[in-house]
């Protein structure tokens, strides 16, 4: 299977880069943009072909190291 | 006193620990690879700063996981003493040593500036020849040291005196504007509930001799030796 996994930082937490590319839009001209979130994208192949076994395995990645739930929360999709 | 300096892929401040420690302070000093598995015979530990493993994920997230980071658990949970500078202190977070994590500077940039810190805790073994509220010019080199933690961690830290240093101004004072990284509460450097255990972003190994034109970074250096010789007069590690 292929793990698609999206880390950004929590909501309330500051991203200094996504309010510096949100300033850049804005004068650009894109006046209808906000709360612009950078964050990381991460895919990678499991060897695994139930899905329920897989979840548990990437959520384990993704607590123990992907992500540093202090500060950022995460999100994936599996994909056979 | 025997201390080890920790060297990761990508540090570059251990050999600036070493030289400090040794040729300044005259102590027992061995470099400590990453992949060794003991740390016998040492009295104290250094975390050195660089950029351990490209900071590659986040500051500190793969050195956490060197072989040498499972001997400075039990090293730390033994009561040995563990300094943790810069990338030093960002490991020891990533690992559970400390609270709290490091975001990206508020400004965005590297900063590589003098600061003035803030001895908020003098009774640690870290601190004990400085007094209480005493400034130290000690130069900042980073462009992850916005510590962050949660609204209860940042309670128990305040409650358990752990917030050992804060970037202050000239006078001492704990302004805004005295913060150089967006930092929760000007947070420099904190210790664990413990007390054995010290995280900084400022890099005291840069400014521990007169001849670099400040050496307010000694008082680091000087209380941990302290530490250690009383420690050992009284029979204990």
């Amino acid at each position: 299977m292929k793990a698609k996994i999206h880390v950004t930082l929590k909501q309330g937490i500051l991203d200094p880069q996504g309010k510096a590319i949100e300033h850049a839009l804005d004068s650009l001209g894109f006046k209808n943009a906000s709360n612009v979130r950078v964050g990381k994208y991460m895919e990678l192949d499991l060897k695994e072909t139930d899905k329920a076994k897989a979840e548990v395995a990437v959520k384990s990645m993704c607590e123990k190291l992907l992500a540093n739930t202090i500060i950022e929360e995460y999100r994936y999709e599996l994909s056979a | 006193m025997n201390i080890g300096v920790v060297v990761f892929p990508g540090s570059n401040c251990d050999h600036d620990c070493q030289h400090v420690f040794r040729d300044v302070f005259g102590q027992d000093v061995s470099m400590v690879w990453h992949k060794e598995a003991s740390l016998a015979g040492l009295d104290a530990v250094v975390l050195p700063g660089g950029f351990s493993y490209g900071d590659y994920l986040r500051t500190g997230a793969i050195a956490r996981f060197s072989p040498v980071m499972q001997a400075v658990k039990r090293f730390a949970a033994e009561g040995g003493l563990v300094l943790g500078i810069c990338n030093g202190f960002q490991i020891l977070l990533e690992a559970g040593l400390l609270p709290g994590a490091m975001l990206r500077n508020q400004s965005l940039h590297f900063i590589c500036r003098e600061t003035y810190v803030k001895v908020e805790n003098a009774a640690t073994p870290f601190t004990n020849v400085c007094k209480s509220g005493q400034v130290l010019k000690i130069p900042i080199a980073h462009a992850d040291g916005n510590y962050y933690t949660d609204p209860v961690t940042s309670a128990s830290l305040q409650a358990n005196a752990q917030v050992v240093f804060r970037y202050c101004t000239a006078d001492g004072t704990v302004t805004p504007e005295s913060c150089p990284n967006g930092s929760l509460d000007n947070i420099a450097g904190i210790r664990n509930a413990e007390g054995n255990v010290l995280g900084l972003m400022p890099h005291p190994e840069r400014c521990a001799e007169a001849m670099m034109g400040n050496d307010d970074g000694r008082a680091i250096f000087l209380s941990m030796i302290t530490s250690c010789e009383r420690k050992q007069s009284v029979g204990v590690r």
